[in-house]
């Protein structure tokens, strides 16, 4: 599970916080300066796990970052999340930020803190990846913007993608959109 | 790094000024909130910042607070609200107009109010509880967006109570037929479950059904469900297996459409989920583990290296072969694969390369050894965290060899370590080292300085303690306890004559107890200096007062001759008016004991050291007083549980009037308050005051138990052997014994980079072969055999040995290591796929059998315990047929029929008039078959176990061995059978208490026997019972259960359906609960209704009943925890199943 996804910059402004696990106001600030902390003094070219902040819990915690420009992404999860999959977690989230924003910046996370919270909320769900294609995760978000000009409902959106329903024996559900490779344009992937 | 993403903080005041940039562009000139945030930026201070928001917010507040504002208005200050939050300034006005907003707003600004109360507050808020008519509303509305805005901020938190409420309209939304909807519906039904576990039991099958269905997103939800329970409680779904192999066969096989796809790798993340619950699955289950070898193998040769994603499921994969039934050809691709990820130049695979090789290494040393060059490289890595994961590998392979150069690495580690997490598990780990393996007194004692000088006041107090015991209880030779003690001294004494200042607390006092104990061994040191050193540390500014308690007591046990006594009432003038009392206390026994050597040698005897001391546990000496006390009118003493069940009462609002009782705080005053330095002096010789009790209790608490030391008497068996071995690692080659040269040869020719050395490489070559000493495979047997095992971390290896030294097998937990063994195995025990078969009769199976069994069962009381699970076997295949998904029938178990009609035939005479349940088989090893069967008398359960014989040969030495942690289990037969001719059948009668009661409760057995001329193994067999057999009906009169109502604490409520039935319906429902559970039914008024019963041996529990709107009321009372939890659910199930 996860138990939190902070983005701070590198002065350790907090950017986005939110907490799946409970914690006291007070101590959330704690967890936030002593991530940044610990984040902060690691170069580039070390490697993007880090274990025990002794903060969000021992042992069975990691803190797994990825750094892009002026912005640290962290997801602190337990051991049931895989370590390279929450990394390329991160990017997909990146990558679907910058989608939505059209390049984004650290600008368009503080002025639009609240879209990147609903952004969120389509990937990771109570602490739980929801939806790790991008593009499910944009169409979703576009759908409740689009409330913005016609409150309509669902209905009009547009289902997850069909291209090639094979014989999978999971039953088939239309899928009507053909989204080819996926072209990354930003953030290249950070040397691994 | 991306330079699209190149706007940084620093240049913001100039892109604000700019409207031209893109990131500037989008903000709205007149935007409050885009004019709070320059505010923000252009500020210097943090103080000033402060200032800012205080206004920012008080603004707020006014116009949150105005009843003019508009609910768009609102909308847009809520943002500023959680702008203002997340920079950690408290926003609590606003909480109340978050959930208006949500309440009462269009879908934007609601979206916007549910943000914000997600992000405000908390599970246990209380204003959580006004947003639970607004999740209701939202919930059933038909605007799709409102419904996934409900069930997403329902996933973030709930108040656990109101789960009821919604649980039903959630429920529903698991058959929408937006897979969107069906996706969010059952992470929020998994929320439920990880809060509130019990009230989503009757759902389990719903589960099943997501897991089915025919959107593979849906069923990677619920996958996570599966995840969790799967990991408490792996039996339970072994029937699913196939069905997860089935899926993640399809999906390696590229069957999911292409938007499944990352990185042209089909649902990565699916697969991942997949490969962990493989792995709990298979772990210790040869059957299980056999469905998943050949898709394991697919995975293994389709993940081609290409992405990251990719080594994601290629380490899952790799930790799961190692960790269920082992196969040789899977470990052989494993082992290449963690060698690809340890050699990788990507820093994050080695990283994972040393995890998964910490894992493995203790099945299979020889892969560690294969890669001790690269271990040796990241120990010097620049990354820290590579530097400690390798230490925790090495950590992992310590033995009595390399123990003092692995050792060492840690120390220089710790050196340089200056976060607070790491120094305190790095510390704990050396500590242990040290105590198991340490080569002699000097290198221990050394260590443990370096140890208590590092780990500083942060460690784990268990350390110090567990030295200190260490020192004082000894080991079995005198002789070597007083070189180890004497040793110490020495080194203490000139670490405080050098610069005492510099070292911990906690470490000053581990020096001041052992000079106290100990220095008088030392015959040329003049007790004189050691109190003038130790008096010099009373001095010292930076003593804590704790500290100067421990030094006070040191000198108090050496204050004799004429020079001691000098120093000593310095000493105690100074502090007998200390502002602490325990230093005043100290100081003033210090006073008299060194003025009155004859009271100081009775009270502090020397020498002693081991003699048990005699316990008053008693307190008999107390008698006078207490009686005196009662005389005067003190109340009389109450146990704490019963203090507890009266505040309890005394909560429920009682009306008695009060009783004449008197605060007693006994059990609050702290009588194991493990530092204290009365509590370990103690331990060494003072006896004969009331403060033994907290003797005894201090000397439990030290958490030595689980703490092997095998240091302790094996360190020293083989002491100076080690001493020598350990020297000639040290130096090298020329020395070297057959057996080690044998050693480096193997490690020349597994690693190529060895053997032309320059000098540097040189090096690297002689720490890793100190390093890896004892790691081949000759020594590792002769070192098992001397030396007691390491810790169980993981599964051990040491079958082989085990069986030749003529061990118990055990074999359900044993794992092999070598290839060759893995082979040997399967040839020679084909028991082994035969028990676990057996084992893998799902507990569904079993369950439902058992309620068969009961309900044919001859009726001298007219019980039918319905279990819970039985429906789930039945409904399992059909589901799964519904949805056309291939193969995903449970796994096959085998047919129990044979041996019903058999055993019933040999169940004891005095019990088979008794109803009993169906007999179960439990495990069948070669000729060897065990069943069970439980009867429940009117006072007690029995649970009769049968083994029969069916070959033609004696079975020896039948052992069997039961235990549980929620039952206690005792023996019935006298004089078990231990010998069992050809054909025949024994009978093992139990009888069965609840300590703790749980829904259901699992006894699990061993049995170990031995054939003729074979060594003796061992199985493990588990059987599992509802509460329900132990519930008895408890006649109580209406009078009797008033009384009774009111004295118990342990309560619960929950509305049941009621069942209609022509007549009156509480009649009905609670005749159904009276056939099904055995409840007593003392009342029945109008509305309400009583029952009761009581759980073996006389628990009793009461339950109250109304019907009220539509629903049953319950209310359960008992004094047992836990038990009205238990019995709700019971009673759900009964209602349910009616």
């Amino acid at each position: 599970m996860i138990k939190a996804i902070l983005i701070f910059n590198n002065h350790g402004k907090p950017r986005l916080i939110r907490f799946y696990q409970y914690f006291a106001e007070d101590m959330q600030q704690q967890i936030i300066r002593e991530t940044f902390h610990l984040v902060s003094k690691r170069d580039d070219n070390v490697c993007n796990f880090l274990e025990g902040g002794s903060l969000i819990g021992g042992s069975d915690y990691k803190l797994i970052y990825r750094h892009y420009a002026t912005l640290y992404f962290v997801f602190c999860v337990d051991s049931s999340e895989s370590e390279l999959g929450i990394l390329d977690l991160i990017q997909v989230f990146v990558e679907t930020l910058d989608k939505c924003f059209e390049n984004v910046c650290e600008l368009d996370l503080i002025f639009h803190m609240d879209k990147v919270h609903y952004i969120l909320q389509e990937v990771v769900m109570g602490g739980m990846v929801l939806e790790t294609n991008m593009n499910e995760i944009v169409a979703q978000v576009e759908v409740q913007n689009r409330m913005e000009k016609s409150e309509g409902g669902l209905s009009a959106a547009p289902a997850r993608a069909v291209s090639a329903v094979k014989n999978m024996n999971l039953p088939e559900i239309p899928r009507n959109i053909n989204i080819g490779d996926i072209n990354i344009k930003v953030p290249s992937l950070s040397p691994f | 790094m991306s330079d699209v993403v190149e706007k940084t903080l620093t240049a913001l005041p100039s892109l604000l000024s700019l409207d031209s940039q893109p990131g500037s562009a989008k903000l709205s000139s007149t935007s409050k909130l885009g004019n709070l945030i320059r505010g923000i930026t252009e500020l210097t201070s943090k103080h000033e910042e402060e200032k800012l928001i205080q206004r920012e917010l008080a603004s707020i507040k006014e116009q949150v607070s105005s009843p003019n504002t508009s609910m768009r208005q609102m909308k847009e200050l809520m943002v500023r609200a959680i702008y203002c939050e997340s920079l950690g300034y408290e926003a609590s006005f606003s909480y109340i107009h978050a959930i208006k907003l949500a309440q009462q707003g269009t879908v934007l600004e609601k979206r916007v109010g549910y943000l914000a109360v997600s992000l405000f507050l908390n599970e246990s808020h209380e204003l959580l509880l006004l947003l639970v008519n607004t999740v209701l509303k939202d919930l059933q509305s038909t605007n799709l967006i409102e419904v996934c805005m409900a069930l997403t901020v329902v996933s973030q938190m709930f108040p656990k109570d109101m789960i009821p409420a919604i649980l039903p309209l959630v429920e529903e939304k698991l058959n929408h037929p937006k897979e969107i909807i069906r996706r969010k519906a059952v992470l929020a039904l998994y929320k439920f479950y990880l809060i509130a576990p019990n009230q989503v039991q009757h759902i389990h099958n719903k589960f099943r059904k997501a897991l089915c269905d025919k959107d593979p997103g849906v069923m990677t939800a619920s996958l996570h469900i599966y995840l969790q329970m799967i990991q408490e409680n792996p039996e339970g779904y072994k029937d699913l297996t196939a069905s997860f192999v089935t899926i993640l066969k399809q999906v390696v096989g590229g069957k999911l459409p292409m938007d499944f796809n990352y990185h042209s790798v089909p649902a990565p993340w699916l697969q991942i989920q997949l490969l962990r619950i493989l792995s709990l699955l298979g772990k210790n289950d040869p059957s299980t583990s056999a469905i998943m070898y050949e898709v394991l193998d697919e995975s293994l040769r389709r993940a081609e290296m290409n992405h990251n994603i990719t080594y994601a499921i290629l380490y899952e994969c790799v930790k799961c072969i190692y960790t269920i039934h082992p196969k040789s050809d899977l470990l052989e691709k494993a082992a290449k694969c963690i060698g690809n990820f340890v050699l990788s130049p990507k820093i994050n695979l080695k990283y994972l390369g040393l995890k998964a090789l910490t894992y493995v290494v203790q099945q299979d040393p020889k892969l560690a050894l294969q890669h001790q060059m690269t271990i040796i490289e990241c120990l010097d890595h620049p990354d820290l965290i590579i530097k400690r994961e390798t230490l925790e590998l090495l950590f992992r392979i310590t033995n009595a060899q390399n123990v003092v150069v692995i050792v060492k690495k840690m120390l220089e580690f710790l050196r340089i370590s200056t976060d607070d997490y790491t120094t305190i598990d790095l510390v704990g780990k050396v500590a242990e080292l040290a105590e198991k393996y340490a080569p002699d007194n000097e290198w221990f004692i050394e260590t443990m300085n370096t140890v208590f000088s590092l780990g500083g006041d942060m460690m784990q107090p268990d350390i110090p303690n567990s030295f200190l015991k260490l020192l004082s209880e000894g080991f079995d030779s005198v002789e070597e306890d007083r070189k180890l003690r004497l040793f110490a001294v020495d080194s203490y004494v000139s670490l405080l004559q050098g610069e005492p200042g510099k070292l911990p607390q906690r470490f000053l006092q581990v020096i001041s107890w052992v000079l106290g104990e100990y220095s008088h061994l030392k015959e040329e040191l003049e007790p004189a200096i050691v109190l003038r050193l130790l008096a010099k540390l009373l001095d010292m500014k930076q003593t804590s007062s704790e500290t100067k308690s421990w030094v006070l007591v040191a000198m108090t046990k050496l204050c004799e001759g004429r020079a001691g006594v000098s120093v000593t009432q310095e000493v105690s003038e100074t502090y007998s008016s200390s502002m602490d009392t325990v230093l005043r206390q100290r100081a003033q026994e210090l006073q008299y004991l060194s003025q009155d050597s004859e009271l100081r040698g009775r009270v502090l005897f020397r020498d002693t050291g081991l003699e048990p001391l005699e316990v008053d546990s008693s307190l008999s000496f107390l008698d006078g007083f207490v009686s005196e006390a009662l005389a005067t009118g003190a109340a009389p003493y109450k146990p704490p549980h019963q203090r507890q069940e009266e505040l309890a009462q005394a909560k429920a609002l009682s009306l008695e009037p009060y009783g004449l009782s008197l605060p007693i705080s006994m059990s609050s005053c702290s009588i194991n308050d493990r530092q204290s330095p009365t509590l370990l002096s103690m331990s060494s010789g003072l006896s004969g005051d009331s403060a033994d009790l907290s003797h005894k209790g201090g000397s439990t608490t030290l958490k030595l138990d689980g703490v092997k030391r095998v240091w302790g008497r094996e360190g020293y068996l083989a002491q100076r052997e080690a001493v020598e071995e350990a020297a000639q690692v040290e130096v090298p080659s020329p020395l070297r014994s057959p057996s080690q040269q044998v050693d480096a040869d193997s490690s020349h020719s597994q690693t190529p980079t060895l053997t032309p050395t320059p000098e540097p490489e040189q090096e690297k070559q002689q720490l890793a072969s100190s390093l890896f000493f004892g790691l081949s495979s000759q020594s590792s047997v002769c070192l098992m055999g001397k030396s007691e095992p390491m810790p169980q971390r993981f599964r051990r290896k040491a079958k082989g040995q085990s069986s030749s030294s003529g061990a118990t097998e055990q074999i359900s937990t044993s794992l092999v290591s070598t290839p060759t063994n893995v082979d040997n195995l399967l040839c020679h025990n084909p028991l082994d796929s035969n028990i676990t078969s057996e084992l893998a009769v799902s507990p569904s199976a079993q369950t439902s059998e058992l309620s068969q069994g009961l309900t044919t069962a001859n009726g001298t009381c007219e019980i039918e315990v319905e279990l819970s699970d039985s429906n789930i076997k039945g409904s399992n295949p059909s589901l799964i047929g519904d949805n056309d998904l291939v193969a995903a029938d449970p796994a096959a178990h085998e047919d129990p029929d044979r041996p019903k009609d058999f055993f019933i035939s040999h169940l004891p005479a005095e019990l088979s008039e008794l109803c009993h349940s169906e007999i179960t088989p439990l495990c069948t090893i070669q000729s060897l078959d065990l069943s069970a069967c439980h009867v429940q008398k009117e006072d007690s359960l029995v649970l009769v176990i049968f083994i029969s014989n069916s070959s033609d040969s004696a079975i020896q030495h039948i052992l069997l061995d039961l235990d549980s942690e929620q039952i206690e289990v005792s023996c019935v037969s006298d004089s078990p059978v231990e010998d069992l001719t050809g054909h025949s059948v024994a009978v093992y009668q139990y009888s069965l208490t609840v300590k703790t009661p749980s829904v259901h409760v699992e006894v699990v057995g061993t049995v170990s026997y031995q054939l003729p001329v074979e060594t003796s193994q061992a199985v493990q067999f588990s059987y599992k019972l509802p509460l329900t057999s132990f519930i008895r009906p408890l006649a109580v009169s209406t009078e009797e259960y008033g009384t009774m109502w009111l004295a118990f604490s342990h309560d619960t409520k929950q509305n049941l359906t009621l069942i209609s039935d022509g007549q009156g319906s509480l009649t009905a429902t609670l005749n159904v609960l009276k056939r099904k559970l055995q409840l007593h039914v003392v009342e029945i008024i109008g509305m309400e209704g009583i029952l009761s019963c009581r759980l073996l041996q006389d628990q009793p529990c009461l339950m109250h009943c109304r019907v009220h709107a539509g629903t049953l009321a319950v209310w359960l009372r008992s004094p047992v925890p836990d038990l009205p939890d238990c019995l709700i659910y019971h009673c759900q199930r009964a209602l349910q199943e009616h």
